[in-house]
């Protein structure tokens, strides 16, 4: 049954199907709502859970941890510095390999101060070694964060589900929830295979000789990419309870003959893709490509994709100051040794919250057949309100 | 005691994997002795890699002596965490996690909401040096206690950041050196004093805060038993002598420890929702310069040619007498719980201010 949810609602509600044992998160925009929401569902006897109301991001990615390590499910969320608070812990949280789920409601990291949207907070943790989901409306956040906590039990690996702030936690959409037996039924109860336990004593986050290091690096990486089948398989899972897909690994839409692709992250989707709906037309349209999995990377997804295209422009919501774009980069390297490989146009778009109007597709379209298009730009920059040195 | 709370079955389960049974009354004796009636469990083994004469290894194995088999860990980096798991040894016996340095007392409030979500009773402990306690891990601690998790936090406090090799923590007494507050023509050592850590933990209102001293053994076990009693937050701060950082003789680690205690300087209190219940008194008053002797860190105020040495001595025997004047700490008259009758053991294993 369809509801009309603000996303941050429908985050509660979808992480309370789950039956959490522990929840700890601490207060930021634009996660706020969240949070909030989940204190509600507790206080009304809607959800039973621990809820532990933390002094700072920091601790409550540290509650989680004990939470997840006493073997317990444990769920928390967060935004910007609240990402960069946690930093820390979530390196350790991914080098422990416990289970564990969050949202990132995702935010720009100040200075400047900007409560609004970008991609640069989930960014900056990109290395830390926990699977990132991307959700590109709220229906799939719901989906994404209810499968996360099944890729986290299958995986052992913990598992961040990024949504764009305000453009999705602080929108109302039709939201079709699952029943709380269908989620019973298909999300099995969390078994750690290392959890803390009197009578099997372990000891978890020892220290660790450079003999060993290497082997506990190797195989994160090795489950990192083991992860890639398993993401597939419980889109595939909850396609077969709900009918929906979220795509897997990265989707594949608009037209598949075109030579031209567009690559996205998050609810900018949405955007090209009405963008391309109202500009076809005129500019032509181009494949549409949905990266869904950023972490891990899906290489050989990602190059089935695009096969057949000349040009490619891939859309970053970060930026990474003197090299340009980070999905840009990452996808320039993947197709690096593909013969025929389109070219590839990086921009960063939207930083800090700057609209993406729906005419963006239009823009971003003409500058493949510009000869004096960069590499990798800042595509909506205004360079008049810059000093000429700035430029 | 320990089990009051917990699942005296399960307990009993837990001993017998892994612990060792109460030992029965002794030949010729009517009743058990007090040492023989502990559960005598092995939390911490030997064989790990302390250095000789550490006061937190002895602390923590009196510690786990008895917090006994139903409990969980989460320990702050540091020395404990380093000598006792380099990997793929571990010389802990029951389940044990170390995440960050600043993070102890969240890890544990999350371990303890996971025990209290699965219906539990498994006593979740939480241990750090003065470093990850003290300074970085402060806040939260602070936060831990205050939203009332039923954890027993243990600081082992050896004043200064032993594990990066000695430098100053807000723990480190006035006046001692350290590698980051040497001594030397400008500089008398450290020049702030020792952070009160126990009456901002006392603010805190929580039902059980003390202080306690690796010299004093029975003490500082009655106190963990009373702590793992309490359904609530717990602090326990206990002075442990690091031969290394405070340059006194591996030998010498319990009488150090009991001089810091005899002079004043680190009185052993208890402190409940915010007021100091009890005390152990000091039957005979030292002087500090008796315990300042002993260690190199305050070899340079023992120089007799530093007028500012004189200085210092008294500056830190003000402190010590401030103690003694605040808690009442000047014992007048022989007391079993005394310094002297606590420290003093007979070979029952009783204290022989008992006898």
């Amino acid at each position: 049954m369809l509801e009309a949810l603000e996303g941050s609602q429908a985050i509660a509600r979808a992480v309370a199907l789950c039956r959490p044992d522990v929840v700890a998160a601490y207060p930021i925009t634009p996660q706020t709502h969240i949070v909030e929401a989940l204190s509600r569902l507790v206080a009304q006897g809607d959800m039973k859970t621990e809820f532990v109301s933390v002094e700072s991001e920091f601790s409550a990615a540290s509650v989680v941890l004990g939470a997840a390590a006493a073997g317990t499910r444990a769920y928390t969320a967060t935004a910007s510095q609240g990402v960069l608070l946690m930093a820390e812990v979530l390196f350790n949280i991914a080098g422990l390999r416990v289970p564990l789920v969050m949202t990132v409601a995702n935010r720009a990291v100040s200075a400047p101060l900007s409560i609004w949207n970008d991609h640069s907070d989930s960014m900056a943790v990109r290395d830390s070694g926990w699977i990132q989901l991307h959700c590109a409306d709220n229906q799939e956040a719901v989906d994404t964060t209810i499968q996360a906590f099944r890729i986290t039990q299958e995986t052992e690996l913990p598992v961040m589900v990024c949504m764009d702030g305000f453009v999705l936690t602080h929108t109302f959409e039709p939201i079709d929830l699952p029943t709380q037996d269908a989620i019973d039924g298909w999300l099995p109860p969390l078994e750690f295979s290392r959890k803390l336990d009197p009578g099997d004593p372990k000891s978890l986050g020892t220290l660790v000789s450079p003999d060993f290091f290497a082997e506990v690096r190797h195989s994160h990486h090795a489950a990192m990419t083991k992860a890639l089948s398993v993401i597939g398989e419980v889109d595939e899972a909850w396609s077969a309870l709900t009918g929906r897909s979220c795509g897997g690994l990265l989707e594949v839409s608009g037209d598949p003959a075109a030579r031209i692709g567009i690559l996205a992250m998050g609810s900018t989707c949405g955007t090209i893709q009405t963008g391309m709906e109202h500009a076809a037309g005129e500019v032509g349209s181009a494949r549409l490509i949905k990266l869904r999995a950023f972490r891990p990377f899906p290489a050989d997804a990602l190059r089935a994709a695009c096969e057949g295209l000349d040009h490619l422009i891939v859309i970053d919501r970060a930026i990474s100051p003197g090299l340009g774009g980070v999905v840009g980069t990452e996808v320039a390297a993947t197709l690096a040794d593909v013969p025929g490989a389109p070219r590839i146009h990086n921009h960063a778009l939207g930083l800090g919250g700057r609209d993406i109007p729906e005419t963006i597709y239009a823009d971003l379209m003409a500058t493949v057949t510009d000869p004096d298009s960069p590499a990798f730009s800042v595509f909506d920059a205004d360079m008049e309100k810059l000093d000429p040195e700035d430029r | 005691m320990s089990t009051e709370g917990q699942d005296a079955a399960r307990l009993a389960e837990l001993r017998q994997k892994f612990g060792r049974e109460p030992l029965p009354p002794r030949e010729g004796e009517a009743e058990q002795s007090p040492r023989d009636a502990q559960p005598r469990f092995r939390g911490l083994e030997s064989g790990h890699r302390a250095c000789q004469g550490c006061g937190e290894a002895l602390a923590a194995r009196l510690v786990m002596e008895c917090a006994g088999p139903d409990v969980m860990i989460a320990n702050a980096t540091g020395c404990l965490e380093v000598f006792t798991t380099a990997w793929p040894q571990s010389a802990w016996r029951v389940p044990w996690v170390h995440s960050l340095f600043e993070n102890a007392a969240a890890v544990a409030s999350g371990m303890e909401a996971a025990m209290k979500a699965k219906g539990r009773n498994t006593k979740v402990l939480a241990f750090g040096g003065d470093g990850g306690t003290y300074d970085i891990g402060f806040q939260a601690l602070s936060g831990m206690l205050e939203r009332y998790h039923n954890v027993l936090y243990v600081c082992f406090d050896n004043e200064a950041y032993m594990n990066t090799g000695i430098q100053r923590s807000s723990s480190t007494p006035h006046a001692a050196t350290t590698t980051t507050s040497p001594a030397g023509k400008e500089r008398m050592g450290k020049r702030h004093l020792k952070k009160d850590l126990l009456s901002i933990i006392a603010a805190h209102h929580i039902p059980f805060a003390a202080s306690a001293s690796v010299a004093y053994a029975a003490d500082l076990q009655r106190k963990v038993r009373y702590a793992m009693g309490v359904d609530g937050p717990t602090f326990l701060v206990v002075h442990s002598p690091c031969p290394l950082g405070w340059r006194h003789a591996s030998a010498m680690t319990i009488e150090v420890a009991r001089r810091a205690v005899e002079c004043g300087l680190f009185p052993l209190v208890e402190i409940e929702r915010g007021a100091v219940t009890n005390v152990m008194p000091i039957r005979d008053v030292r002087p500090v310069t008796d315990y300042l002797s002993l260690q190199g860190r305050f070899a340079h105020l023992m120089k007799d040619a530093d007028s500012r040495a004189a200085e210092e001595r008294a500056h830190l025997q003000a402190l010590a007498d401030y103690n003694i004047e605040v808690f009442g700490l000047r014992g007048d008259s022989p007391d079993a719980a005394d310094t002297t009758g606590t420290a003093v053991v007979g070979r029952s294993g009783r204290p022989a201010g008992r006898i």
